[in-house]
């Protein structure tokens, strides 16, 4: 008959071979993910140049295996080479607006690597609370976690997701965003925050981390300390987007120290002030660091490798973004298009398919400094009972 | 979880809520720009007060309440639901025994090992309330009987020590009544089961709260269905719109012409049995839930050709069939016959008084194209005026169910074409543009209406949006005190093209429960803020 599939033998094992040895260590962004698939008659080859690759591939032949109307299992004799265009391919989630279960974060990770993502981004605290389970600063979840036994990540908690990323070739990266999106701090951590002023009196509420106190730092750098060692990963991300402004101009011991130091009324010069002292703790930690745009935005002295995550859609339109940051020499990654918490109706998957991250005025070398992207789930609306419909 | 609701209201979320509170209200958003993350909802102004407020979480709002400070304490072991003197509903009541033993869970949860005994040092030293006394005082209780448009869903509960009294005029107010009681009763910190004593008086504003759900668009398990019928008790609507069958795919067994699932159904495992449909009904009526089937024609009715030959237009370019189908050919004795055959089976098998038989986006294009269509056109003077066919049609419909005894709904298009309508017919206006007018149309011609329009959940959109739902006030339309009678209600619509098991649930719910309230609760109920702080409560209970 026409159309009868061709059988070949029995095929009875994948064979997979990864050159470079070293099985036990974390995937990194220099990370090989390149795979060799090979199908033919009695043979199934899947090579590659590190263990990342092999993963990738098995993906890739699970997806190729399939059942005919008998219920037998075949594959049809292929050949595959393949590699991931950019080296960053993440995704975001957000613990801190709504807690995520384990199992949550732990599924989350399985479907990322069926889509072979390899950057969990962990944005794991932030204003409304604070789940993380901290062994130097144990008060900070105690206070701040929506509930100090349920909804927090131990110790425990986070080792296991690392493991379990890890397994499937995946990258964890915290955030801990300072010093805006940090209310959740103040609770358990007195002093942290700027205490906002009403006239000459304090209003009772709180802004942004106070960035004149010697105290800040001394905190800042014990709890990176230990998040540096939490963490594997070599990049930390840092946050400093939307930081509001109006607390710190009320606050009278800011205004004396924006004076002293000559800021004037530029206040972005207070942000730069405090960032580059985390920037430089978070070096002497031996850590990389990737911030958001704003960061670049208002001018902070950053190192060179700094990554800048591009997420304002507009103002500046992010493709002109993605220009300046590369021309200025920095890698950039890219997520204003991918915010896939603005639902909509209708296959709205198009329309971020069809985004095109080089798609911008610059040379070569600018385009080469585009590490990749994250699709971001901000978890204003989401919980576990809408996380994995809304995402996938 | 609908146990856990106490502690979403307790003492300890408020505390939890009190240092929160002033992190909250200083929040850093007001941003250039796509925001990354979105400024605080409104509940900035959520202010916790001294004390649990019961009326916090009651959802939809009752038309009439009275709580006092004073509370009652429950006690799982010997809380008992009964029958009260002189109801005239009395065991068996299966309805109402079901309706116990599910409320029981719902405030308890499942039975668990309790100490018994006398009271501990320490305990609560509030009054026990022991009892729930259910009267039913209408003659005909409704126990083994259907629900129906006319059905009394009215309750008047009173909390008070030592017993509760649910009193209502048939079944359906009584189980309206029994979800508001579990609503009223909390826990502490302590796990002790409380409740205030209060005085209720509950009816609905409109007659017919519905629920539509497409399953021909995607095939939903019958589980889904289920759990949606819990969700939509929780929230006193009370119709299942279902839209069984479609262009995609035709899911429904037919007893009399099984080959319409047989080749028009996604699979053998994408269908509903006589058994299934027997369920969704059953569930549904121990729930309070009427279901109306609707078997869209002549539209969207792709599927159906699949099983019954010839029941679709073959469409035409120039003289020859393109072997493409239109929709359900009308100008054939066949169709009246098929229909006529398939209709009873419908009247039969679903007991509702309603069958909606839609009649909405007829394409004309290709009875435009078909030679014994233009024919007919011709011979029945209709010009060129292809409305006039539409409307033949459905008029032959309409007389197939009438004289199966049957009322029923149909899309706005069937009386925007000026097809002879009975008298009762129910025209359900969904047209987003200018449906207020619709209304006054509908309405003004002496016919009853039901709202959808501006309710079509599956239009999903970033945000609360629930607010927009909300805030319809589905009187807003020109026309007489008598004319606004005749808008008996509305539903929500969960179109199915990008809709299915995985995610039916959070889509739906809770944004339907801002239907619900529109359509349960009065007029004035409007306050945005204070439907905030009950929603928030009320999903947390729902999960």
């Amino acid at each position: 008959a026409e159309n009868e599939l061709l059988w070949g033998t029995s095929c009875t094992q994948l064979l997979v071979f990864v050159a470079t040895p070293g099985c036990d260590g974390f995937p990194s962004l220099d990370s090989k993910e390149s795979y060799k698939l090979a199908v033919s008659e009695g043979s199934l080859l899947l090579s590659a140049d590190a263990v990342w690759g092999a993963l990738r591939g098995l993906e890739t032949f699970s997806q190729l295996v399939g059942r005919d109307e008998n219920g037998t299992y075949y594959i049809n004799e292929t050949e595959i080479v393949d590699f991931p265009r950019f080296p960053h391919r993440g995704l975001l989630l957000d613990t801190s607006r709504h807690y995520l279960p384990l199992r949550a974060i732990l599924e989350t990770l399985d479907v990322m690597a069926y889509n072979k993502f390899n950057v969990f981004h962990w944005h794991i605290v932030d204003d409304p609370s604070f789940p993380y389970e901290s062994s130097t600063f144990p008060e900070l979840s105690k206070q701040g976690a929506f509930h100090a036994v349920t909804h927090v990540y131990t110790a425990s908690d986070v080792r296991t997701v690392i493991e379990y990323a890890r397994l499937r070739g995946i990258r964890v990266i915290a955030e801990f965003d300072t010093p805006g999106h940090t209310l959740s701090w103040g609770p358990g951590a007195p002093g942290l925050l700027t205490p906002c002023y009403l006239g000459k009196d304090p209003s009772g509420t709180y802004g942004p981390i106070n960035p004149i106190l010697n105290s800040t730092y001394q905190f800042v750098s014990s709890l990176f300390s230990e998040v540096s060692t939490v963490f594997p990963d070599f990049f930390l991300h840092l946050g400093g987007d939307e930081v509001d402004f109006t607390c710190w101009k009320s606050n009278p011991r800011i205004r004396a120290f924006m004076k002293e130091m000559g800021f004037g009324e530029d206040y972005k010069k207070l942000e730069s002030f405090y960032i580059q002292r985390l920037l430089e703790i978070i070096s002497s930690l031996r850590k990389g660091y990737i911030v958001w745009q704003e960061v670049f935005d208002n001018g902070v002295k950053v190192r060179p490798d700094t990554i800048i995550h591009v997420w304002k859609e507009n103002s500046p339109p992010y493709m002109e973004e993605m220009a300046s940051v590369t021309k200025a020499g920095y890698q950039a990654l890219l997520s204003a298009p991918w915010y896939l918490n603005r639902i909509s109706y209708g296959q709205d998957w198009m329309a971020a398919y069809q985004v095109e991250p080089l798609k911008f005025e610059g040379v070569p070398e600018q385009k080469e400094r585009v590490m990749g992207g994250e699709a971001c789930m901000w978890g204003e609306y989401v919980d576990v009972t809408n996380l994995a419909p809304r995402l996938w | 979880s609908r146990r856990a609701m106490g502690r979403a209201m307790g003492l300890a979320g408020l505390l939890v809520g009190l240092f929160l509170v002033p992190t909250l209200l200083v929040s850093t958003s007001f941003r250039h720009g796509a925001p990354r993350s979105e400024p605080e909802p409104d509940l900035a102004d959520w202010v916790p007060a001294s004390g649990a407020v019961p009326e916090d979480s009651l959802w939809p709002l009752p038309q009439w309440l009275r709580v006092s400070q004073r509370q009652l304490q429950l006690a799982p072991g010997r809380f008992q639901m009964v029958y009260g003197a002189g109801s005239s509903a009395e065991p068996p009541c299966a309805l109402l025994q079901d309706a116990f033993r599910r409320y029981y869970e719902y405030i308890f949860g499942q039975p668990r090992r309790r100490q018994r005994g006398p009271r501990p040092l320490g305990a609560r030293a509030e009054p026990e309330l022991s009892q729930l006394q259910v009267v039913i005082e209408s003659e005909y209780s409704g126990c083994h009987s259907y629900p129906h448009l006319a059905s009394s869903e009215a309750y008047h509960l009173t909390v008070s020590e030592p017993v509760a009294i649910l009193k209502a005029d048939e079944v359906w107010g009584a189980l309206r009544g029994l979800e508001t009681f579990s609503q009223l009763v909390h826990e502490d910190d302590y796990g002790s089961f409380l409740v205030n004593e209060s005085e209720i008086d509950d009816f609905p504003r409109f007659a017919h709260r519905g629920i539509l759900l497409d399953t021909s668009r995607h095939y939903l398990p019958l589980k889904s269905i289920l759990t949606n019928l819990d969700a939509m008790a929780f929230n006193k609507f009370n119709v299942l719109h279902w839209h069984i069958v479609d262009d995609q795919s035709f899911p429904y067994q037919s007893i009399y012409f099984p080959e319409l699932s047989d080749k028009g159904a996604y699979s053998y495992n994408h269908i509903y049995t006589p058994a299934d449909v027997q369920l969704v009904i059953e569930y549904a009526r121990l729930r309070g839930i009427r279901v109306i089937p609707e078997f869209d024609t002549p539209g969207h009715t792709q599927s159906w050709g699949k099983g019954q030959k010839d029941l679709l237009t073959p469409c035409y370019s120039g003289e020859h069939p393109t072997g493409s189908f239109g929709p359900v050919n009308p100008i054939l004795n066949t169709t009246y016959d098929f229909m006529t055959k398939f209709f009873k089976e419908i009247s039969s098998v679903f007991p509702d008084a309603y069958i909606h038989l839609g009649g909405d986006e007829v394409n004309f294009s290709c009875w435009k194209s078909n030679p014994e269509v233009k024919e007919f056109m011709k011979k029945q003077g209709f010009g060129i005026d292809y409305a006039k066919l539409e409307s033949y049609y459905i008029q032959k419909i309409l007389d197939i169910i009438s004289s199966y005894n049957k009322g029923y709904m149909v899309w706005q298009e069937v009386f925007d074409n000026k097809a002879q309508l009975k008298p009762d017919t129910v025209v359900q206006v969904w047209m987003a543009n200018n449906y207020a007018h619709e209304l006054s149309r509908v309405t003004g011609a002496g016919f009853t209406a039901i709202l959808a329009a501006p309710w079509y959940l599956d239009y999903i959109s970033y945000g609360q949006d629930w607010k927009k739902y909300y805030s319809v006030e589905p009187l807003n339309f020109p026309g007489s005190e008598k004319q606004k009678k005749l808008l008996i209600g509305g539903e929500a619509c969960l179109w199915g093209e990008f809709v299915d098991a995985t995610n039916l649930t959070p889509r739906l719910w809770p944004r339907a429960s801002a239907v619900g309230e529109r359509l349960w609760s009065s007029r004035n109920v409007t306050n945005l803020q204070d439907a905030y702080e009950r929603l928030v409560n009320h999903r947390c209970r729902m999960l």
